[in-house]
């Protein structure tokens, strides 16, 4: 087990865990608004589908990442105005968005299979970037720091700025935030585009950075792994980051110990951990008003019509 | 009142009339096109196994041009669904259609019993009915060539192989692989994880990247998308194609691919639905018919490598070098081949056991 080992082991986890960071932290904007939007793997299929043939097309990865975001936004914006506007059920519409990202982004992508494009590369120069040990921080992709950032601008928005407790009262309580003058509906459609547009991106690296190509289905239910992770964090961006990493960390040992040849534990305990792990908090959480810091937000899946 | 009867007798009468008509046309219709289907297991983009049946298809409609009409249904997940597909395909009035998985197996045979004036062929399986074939190529003579020059070219002399399920298919090619790959490295090792799928890119990406990590410099698959020698080109390592020549994803690391070639068996199954000389039997035809090639080298495959695998494939050709050649001890010590015996077919079909140097 030589440094160089576990640094290749260190890049191939932060590789897997951005992914269901960005989508995760996007979830978590949406869901401490109040809506809960189950179409998360569909956003991230239509996000991967949208990158990749952008980037195909343009020879640009850059051009792929934004068509991404705004591929993501717009299947989000789909899912607004159907439990927004038009104030369907959350959860079914949730779901509906998920088969169709999966089709949809099947039948876009069904003539860019069997193509290839060169990967995302990483930010810094090759003499940080390819060093054998400080490739460990310096060696990622722009998505990587772009996820890392973003969990400490969206930790900030939370809980040090007006805007933000202004989406927590809109989760909350969304008739109260409604009668003292906020527009409830506008500030969740910002928060679905918002998640939107993460998911979508969380999606694209998939098809731009881990394997620069298209297939059906890509993400493989990471976006299902990205619910489970927000409910895992109680929503909070400091403990998803840690979920991110820690369900990246189970993942990638998995089949590490499958191909060191570990025989005294069955590799598919760990690929079991984060689903067990997710419903002990649940469990936690429903135990009673104790642990009140673990609530969900009071109004998540409520539909609100003003009145 | 006999007004009326008459009149529905007639009108009766005319219907039964015309409704021969569609018969009358038949017999001028005798030369429609032959309906050949097929059914795909993965997507035909996967430039992998699905990709190369598909390109059989496509060697049909040049043979054949208008004499025959050809549909294919790609992503049939193996199991209850594929029985839908393959219904579907029969109704559609094509008389001979390919299941290209070994998962279409019971769902072909119970479709092939609905339909038995309809022929039916099953690729890697082993059951077979009156209008039911069965159709392989021995792969394992590829997985051999490819197990010498992995033996000449590893430096580490470990190979990581991303298989995707234990069935007698992908059991033979590890062992075929790693027996080649001992021959010129006695202490070769295989190390295999087991993906349980055919096709998941990100997931052969993963375990290519475990396997490198864990020392292995060779990385080869039995799974049907090009993510794996994606990740050993960025990686530095090398790896072999799969089912097609991969070259264009890793033009560093792909040092040649087996190839798959269906075209021939595929035009000689027609001709036969068409003169009527169609039975059914089991095909194995391996690198001397022409079903199994191998790939143009890489540069980088040294002299030495590719005189191991030229020598290895003519004697394969020539009948005069078997893969799986005895004194042969599986890795638990049991004796499957005695000194100077050939495996059987039967034998290939049927194999559970790994032999030594392979980690699975």
């Amino acid at each position: 087990m030589t440094p160089d080992i576990l640094v290749s082991i260190f890049m191939t986890l932060v590789a897997a865990s951005t992914p269901l960071l960005l989508a995760a932290l996007g979830e978590l904007i949406v869901e401490k608004s109040g809506v809960l939007n189950l179409g998360v793997e569909g956003m991230m299929l239509s996000g991967a589908v949208a990158g990749f043939a952008m980037a195909f097309s343009t020879g640009s990865v850059g051009l792929g990442l934004l068509a991404a975001i705004a591929a993501g936004v717009a299947t989000a914006m789909i899912f607004a105005v159907l439990t927004l506007s038009l104030t369907a059920n959350q959860v079914a519409t949730g779901l509906a968005l998920t088969i169709f990202g999966i089709g949809a982004s099947s039948l876009i992508g069904a003539g860019f299979v069997g193509r290839t494009i060169q990967r995302l590369g990483p930010v810094f120069p090759a003499a940080l970037s390819e060093h054998p040990v400080l490739r460990a921080i310096f060696g990622h992709d722009i998505v990587v720091y772009l996820s890392l950032a973003l969990v400490l601008a969206v930790s900030l928005f939370l809980r040090r700025s007006r805007p933000g407790l202004i989406l927590r009262a809109v989760g909350e309580n969304a008739a109260s935030a409604h009668a003292i003058g906020y527009p409830v509906l506008a500030i969740r459609y910002g928060a679905v585009a918002f998640g939107g547009a993460l998911a979508g991106l969380g999606g694209a690296y998939f098809s731009l950075a881990l394997t620069p190509m298209w297939a059906d289905r890509l993400t493989a239910g990471r976006g299902w792994i990205a619910l489970a992770l927000v409910v895992f964090a109680a929503w909070r961006p400091g403990r998803l980051l840690l979920g991110a990493y820690l369900f990246g960390a189970v993942m990638t040992l998995e089949l590490q110990a499958k191909a060191a040849g570990v025989t005294w534990l069955a590799p598919e305990f760990l690929a079991m951990t984060p689903y067990l792990a997710t419903i002990a908090v649940l469990t936690m959480m429903s135990l009673g008003r104790r642990t009140g810091r673990l609530d969900a937000p009071a109004c998540l899946g409520k539909p609100f019509s003003a009145s | 009142m006999t007004s009326i009867i008459t009149r529905r007798r007639f009108n009766f009468g005319a219907g039964a009339a015309a409704a021969t008509l569609p018969l009358i046309g038949a017999g001028a219709r005798a030369q429609a096109p032959l309906g050949v289907g097929f059914i795909y297991v993965g997507p035909i983009g996967d430039h992998g196994w699905s990709w190369t049946h598909d390109q059989g298809r496509l060697a049909l409609e040049k043979e054949f041009g208008a004499k025959i009409k050809t549909s294919f249904i790609e992503n049939v997940a193996e199991g209850p669904d594929a029985a839908r597909a393959l219904r579907q395909l029969a109704q559609a009035g094509n008389q001979l259609i390919f299941a290209t998985s070994f998962g279409f197996m019971n769902p072909t045979v119970q479709v092939a019993k609905q339909f038995p004036k309809l022929k039916f062929e099953h690729a890697t399986g082993y059951q077979r009915a009156e209008n039911l074939a069965t159709y392989n190529a021995r792969f394992y003579e590829g997985r051999a060539v490819i197990g010498a020059i992995a033996g000449h070219m590893s430096k580490s002399g470990q190979a990581g192989y991303i298989a995707s399920f234990p069935i007698p298919e992908v059991v033979m090619g590890i062992n075929a692989f790693t027996l080649a790959a001992r021959k010129v490295n006695p202490n070769f090792k295989t190390k295999v994880i087991w993906a349980s799928t055919w096709y998941d890119p990100a997931k052969e990406a993963d375990a290519a990247k475990a396997l490198i990590d864990q020392g292995a410099d060779v990385i080869t698959q039995h799974t049907d998308s090009p993510a794996a020698l994606q990740a050993a080109e960025q990686r530095g390592v090398f790896a072999f194609g799969q089912a097609s020549d991969m070259k264009a994803f890793a033009p560093k690391a792909h040092l040649t691919a087996i190839v798959d070639d269906w075209s021939g068996y595929y035009i000689k199954r027609v001709k036969e639905v068409m003169d009527g000389s169609w039975k059914t039997g089991d095909v194995w035809g391996g690198i001397k018919d022409g079903m199994v090639r191998i790939a143009p080298f890489n540069d980088a495959v040294t002299p030495a490598a590719r005189a191991a695998a030229e020598e290895l494939q003519k004697g394969i050709v020539a009948g005069t070098l078997h893969p799986f050649t005895g004194e042969l001890k599986d890795q638990k010590g049991v004796l499957r081949l005695k000194a100077g015996e050939t495996a059987s077919d039967e034998m290939l079909s049927k194999m559970d056991w790994f032999v030594d140097g392979v980690q699975a």
